[in-house]
C-alpha cells in the first residue's frame, strides 16, 4: 500500500509540474464550451434568400415584406431572370429562391391558384427542407389572412406542449453534448499516452522491475487524472449552469457521482489504448482520430440516434458518450432520479470494468 | 536536392516500418467514412408516439391508424392512462404523447372543433419542432377530410383562396443526406490526419532526443521541414483519393464538377494544414502538449465549419470567426465543385484565401523553428 501511494504521488508530481500542460488542459475546455454554447445551434435562422418577382404587384410586395420580416429569412438579392438562379446558387451564399409567377395578384383575386416556386439549394438537405417548410408556412398564413372570415379555427386543433424545454432552446441540447464530448476526449487522450510515453522515452523498464502489480500501476496512472478530470467537470458544469442557464432539476450529488463514473470510463478507455499502443503517436492517432468523429456523430450529440439506420443505432451502443448524454440530460432537464437512469449507469459501469480488466491483461510485463 | 531526397526517403521508411501505422493512417479513416456517413443525418424518423385514447370511437381509431400508417411514426401499443405515458416519457422510451379526449367524435361532429393535447419531449428543441410539424400535418389532412365531407353533406360550396407553392430541390432532388455528408466527412478525416501527424512530428524528435542529431548535420532548415512534411502531404492526397472513390462507388455521390479542381485545392490546402501542424509542433515541449493544442483547434474547426450546423444561424461574431477556419473553405469548396459543378471562377476566392493563409502560416512556422535549442 505504501509503495502504491508513493507511486501515485510520483505520478501527481509528474503531471502537475508541467505548468504549460496544466494551463492547456484547463483553459481549452473553458474556451470551447463558451464558444460552442454561444455559437452553435441547429436552428435554421437568417437563411439568405433571393426573390424573382415576375408579377411585381401589391400582393407579391406584401408577401415579400412578410417573408423579409420573419427571423428565418434574410432577403439578400432581387433577381431579374430565371437564368440568374443557377449562378447565385453556384456562388453559394443564397440558399433559397422564391419565384412569383406573372399575374400573381390577378390570379389570387380570381381564385386561380397562382404559383410560387420555392427553389432551394438542396446540397444541405436539412436547411433546404426546413427553409422550404418555413416559406410555405408564411405563404399559407398570408393567404389565410387575405381570405377573410376563414380565420376562425375549425376541425381538430392541436394544443402542443413542449416538455422539459418549453422554449425549445437548442442550448439545452448543445451544452450537455459539448460537456460530454470534451470530458470524454480530454480524459481518454490524457491517459492514452501515459503508458505509451513510458515505453517511448524508455522509462518503462523502471516500472517493470518495480514490485508493483500491473493492476497497481494502472490504478496509479489513472488516479491523478481522475482528480484533474473532476476539476474539469466541475468547471464545465458550472459554466453550463451559470453562463448558459442550464437547470439542474435532479440531484446535484447524483450528477456528480455519474460524472465521476463517466470520467473513469473515459480514462480507462485511454489506459486500454495506452497498453496497446507502441508509441505516443500511435496512441494519439487512436484516441484522437479514432474517437473524435465517432463520439461527435454517434453519441446523439448532434444527430438523433433514433433516426439512424438500425446498424448505426446498434453501433451507437458501444459509444460511452451516448449513455452519459442520456444520463446528464435526464438529471439536468427532467429531474430524473437514479431509479430512471440505473440502466444507463450499469452500462457505463460494465464498460469501465471491461476496459480496466482488458488493460490489466494487455499490460505486458516484459519489453518486446 | 539529393539531400532532400534522402530525408524524404528516411521519413517514409520511418513511417512505414512501424507495422501498426499503415492501418491507422489508411484503414481507420476509410472505415469511419464508410460507417459514420450513414449515421450523420437530420432526417427525423421513427418518432415514438404514445396514443391515449379516451374516446374509443370509430373516428379516434381512424386517426390513430393514420399515425400507424405514416412512415415517420412508431405507434407504441396503446396506453391506458396519461400517467402511464408520462412515466414512459420520463424514462425516455416515448417522444410524443397524444391524447384523444372523451367525446372526441361527438364534439367534432357537433361543433366542428375539438382540441387535442399533445406533449412532446423537447430536450432536443430542433427535433421537437420537426415532430410537431409532422403531427400537425397528419392531423390537418385528417381534419380537412372530415370538414370537406361535412361541408359536402350540408350542400355548401367549399372554396378556399389558395396559393400553389411548388418546391423544387436543386442539386439533391431526393434530399439524400449522404450526398451532403460524405464529402464533408472526408474533408474532416483528411484534415485531422494531416494536422495530427504534423503537429506531433518535430516535437517527437525533441522529446526522444534525436533532434539534436539532426541539428548537427549540414542539412538546411527548409530541407528538414520539407522532408518532414512531404510524406504527410502524400498521405493526405492518398486518403483523399480513396475517399473520393468510396464516395463515388459506394455512396454514389455525384461528381458534377471537375475533380482536378478538388485536387488542386487539396494540394494547396494541405500546405496550410501541415504548416499549422508544424507551428504547433515547434512551439510545444512535449507530444502531449502538441496533441492537446492540435485537438483544441480541430474541435473548433469541426464544430464551426458549417458541416454539421449552419453557419448562417450563428451569431455574427461567430460567423466572422469561421472566416479563420480552414475546414470551412474546404467543405464549401468540395460541395460546390462535386455537387453543383462550380468551376475555377466560383472557387477562386476560396483558393486565394487558402494560399495566402498557407503562406502566412508557413512563414511563421519556419521562423519559429530554431535549429539551436
Amino acid at each position: 500500500m505504501k509503495r502504491f501511494l508513493g507511486f501515485v504521488k510520483k505520478e501527481f508530481y509528474h503531471i502537475f509540474r508541467d505548468k504549460r500542460s496544466m494551463f492547456i488542459l484547463f483553459g481549452m475546455p473553458v474556451i470551447q464550451i463558451m464558444l460552442f454554447g454561444f455559437a452553435i445551434t441547429n436552428e435554421i435562422n437568417n437563411v439568405n434568400i433571393a426573390i424573382l418577382d415576375k408579377s411585381n404587384d401589391v400582393e407579391t410586395k406584401q408577401l415579400i415584406s412578410k417573408i423579409d420580416a420573419s427571423r428565418y429569412f434574410n432577403i439578400e438579392q432581387k433577381l431579374q431572370s430565371d437564368t440568374e438562379i443557377e449562378s447565385v446558387f453556384k456562388r453559394g451564399k443564397i440558399k433559397l429562391v422564391l419565384v412569383f409567377e406573372k399575374d400573381f395578384g390577378q390570379k389570387l383575386a380570381n381564385q386561380d391558384q397562382p404559383e410560387i416556386q420555392i427553389i432551394s439549394d438542396a446540397t444541405d438537405p436539412n436547411v433546404a427542407n426546413t427553409a422550404t417548410n418555413y416559406a410555405n408556412a408564411i405563404i399559407q398564413n398570408y393567404v389565410r389572412e387575405e381570405s377573410d372570415g376563414q380565420t376562425k379555427p375549425s376541425g381538430i386543433v392541436l394544443d402542443s406542449r413542449f416538455l422539459y424545454n418549453p422554449d425549445m432552446r437548442s442550448v439545452y441540447t448543445f451544452v450537455p453534448g459539448v460537456m460530454t464530448v470534451i470530458l470524454m476526449l480530454v480524459s481518454a487522450m490524457m491517459t492514452s499516452i501515459s503508458i505509451a510515453r513510458e515505453k517511448e522515452i524508455g522509462t518503462m523498464e523502471v516500472l517493470l522491475v518495480s514490485p508493483l502489480h500491473p493492476f497497481q500501476v494502472i490504478l496509479g496512472k489513472v488516479f491523478p487524472y481522475v482528480f484533474l478530470s473532476v476539476i474539469n467537470a466541475i468547471v464545465i458544469v458550472s459554466l453550463g449552469v451559470f453562463v448558459f442557464g442550464m437547470p439542474v432539476k435532479g440531484s446535484l450529488l447524483l450528477l456528480a457521482a455519474e460524472s465521476i463514473l463517466f470520467i473513469v470510463t473515459a480514462l480507462s478507455l485511454g489506459i486500454l489504448i495506452s497498453t496497446i499502443a507502441q508509441s505516443q503517436q500511435t496512441a494519439m492517432l487512436i484516441s484522437m482520430m479514432g474517437l473524435m468523429l465517432p463520439v461527435i456523430i454517434l453519441s446523439g450529440f448532434i444527430f438523433p440516434i433514433a433516426s439512424m439506420p438500425l446498424p448505426m443505432q446498434i453501433m451507437s451502443n458501444i459509444i460511452p458518450a451516448k449513455w452519459f448524454i442520456i444520463i446528464i440530460k435526464a438529471i439536468m432537464l427532467k429531474g430524473a432520479s437514479f431509479a430512471i437512469i440505473w440502466k444507463e449507469t450499469l452500462i457505463l459501469f460494465g464498460m469501465t470494468s471491461f476496459f480496466i480488466l482488458l488493460s490489466v491483461k494487455k499490460y505486458k510485463i516484459r519489453l518486446e | 536536392m539529393r539531400l532532400l531526397l534522402y530525408i524524404i526517403q528516411k521519413e517514409f521508411k520511418q513511417i512505414f516500418r512501424n507495422k501498426g501505422m499503415l492501418p491507422l493512417l489508411i484503414v481507420m479513416p476509410v472505415m469511419q467514412l464508410l460507417i459514420l456517413s450513414n449515421a450523420a443525418s437530420f432526417d427525423i424518423k421513427n418518432i415514438k408516439i404514445a396514443i391515449v385514447d379516451h374516446d374509443h370511437s370509430k373516428m379516434s381509431r381512424e386517426l390513430q391508424s393514420k399515425f400507424s400508417a405514416s412512415p415517420y411514426f412508431n405507434v407504441t401499443s396503446e396506453m391506458q392512462t396519461a400517467k402511464q405515458a408520462d412515466i414512459a416519457m420520463q424514462e425516455g422510451t416515448i417522444d410524443v404523447i397524444l391524447e384523444f379526449p372523451y367525446q372526441f367524435e361527438q364534439n367534432l361532429m357537433k361543433d366542428n372543433l375539438v382540441h387535442i393535447p399533445v406533449r412532446i419531449n423537447a430536450i432536443d428543441g430542433a427535433t421537437a419542432g420537426v415532430e410537431n410539424v409532422y403531427i400537425t400535418e397528419v392531423i390537418r389532412s385528417f381534419s380537412q377530410n372530415i370538414l370537406m365531407s361535412t361541408f359536402h353533406q350540408s350542400g355548401n360550396q367549399y372554396t378556399l383562396l389558395s396559393v400553389e407553392p411548388i418546391p423544387s430541390f436543386w442539386y439533391n432532388k431526393t434530399l439524400n443526406y449522404k450526398t451532403y455528408m460524405v464529402p464533408g466527412i472526408l474533408v474532416l478525416l483528411v484534415t485531422m490526419l494531416t494536422l495530427f501527424l504534423s503537429a506531433m512530428n518535430i516535437v517527437r524528435e525533441k522529446e526522444i532526443g534525436t533532434l539534436e542529431q539532426i541539428n548537427v548535420t549540414p542539412i538546411k532548415k527548409y530541407q528538414f521541414i520539407i522532408g518532414k512534411l512531404f510524406p504527410f502531404w502524400v498521405i493526405g492526397l492518398v486518403v483523399l483519393t480513396i475517399g473520393l472513390l468510396i464516395a463515388k462507388l459506394v455512396f454514389n455521390v455525384p461528381i458534377v464538377g471537375n475533380i482536378a479542381l478538388v485536387y488542386l485545392f487539396t494540394a494547396l490546402y494541405l500546405f496550410l494544414v501541415l504548416g499549422l501542424g508544424l507551428f504547433i509542433s515547434n512551439n510545444a515541449q512535449t507530444q502531449q502538449q502538441a496533441m492537446f493544442v492540435a485537438w483544441f483547434f480541430m474541435v473548433i474547426f469541426i464544430l464551426m465549419s458549417g458541416l454539421f450546423t449552419p453557419i448562417d444561424s450563428m451569431p455574427v461574431w461567430a460567423q466572422k470567426l469561421t472566416l479563420l477556419n480552414p475546414i470551412r473553405y474546404f467543405v464549401e469548396m468540395i460541395r460546390m465543385v462535386m455537387l453543383k459543378g462550380a468551376g475555377l471562377k466560383e472557387i477562386q476566392l476560396h483558393l486565394v484565401v487558402i494560399v495566402s493563409y498557407a503562406f502566412v502560416v508557413n512563414v511563421l512556422s519556419v521562423l519559429s523553428y530554431k535549429k539551436v535549442n
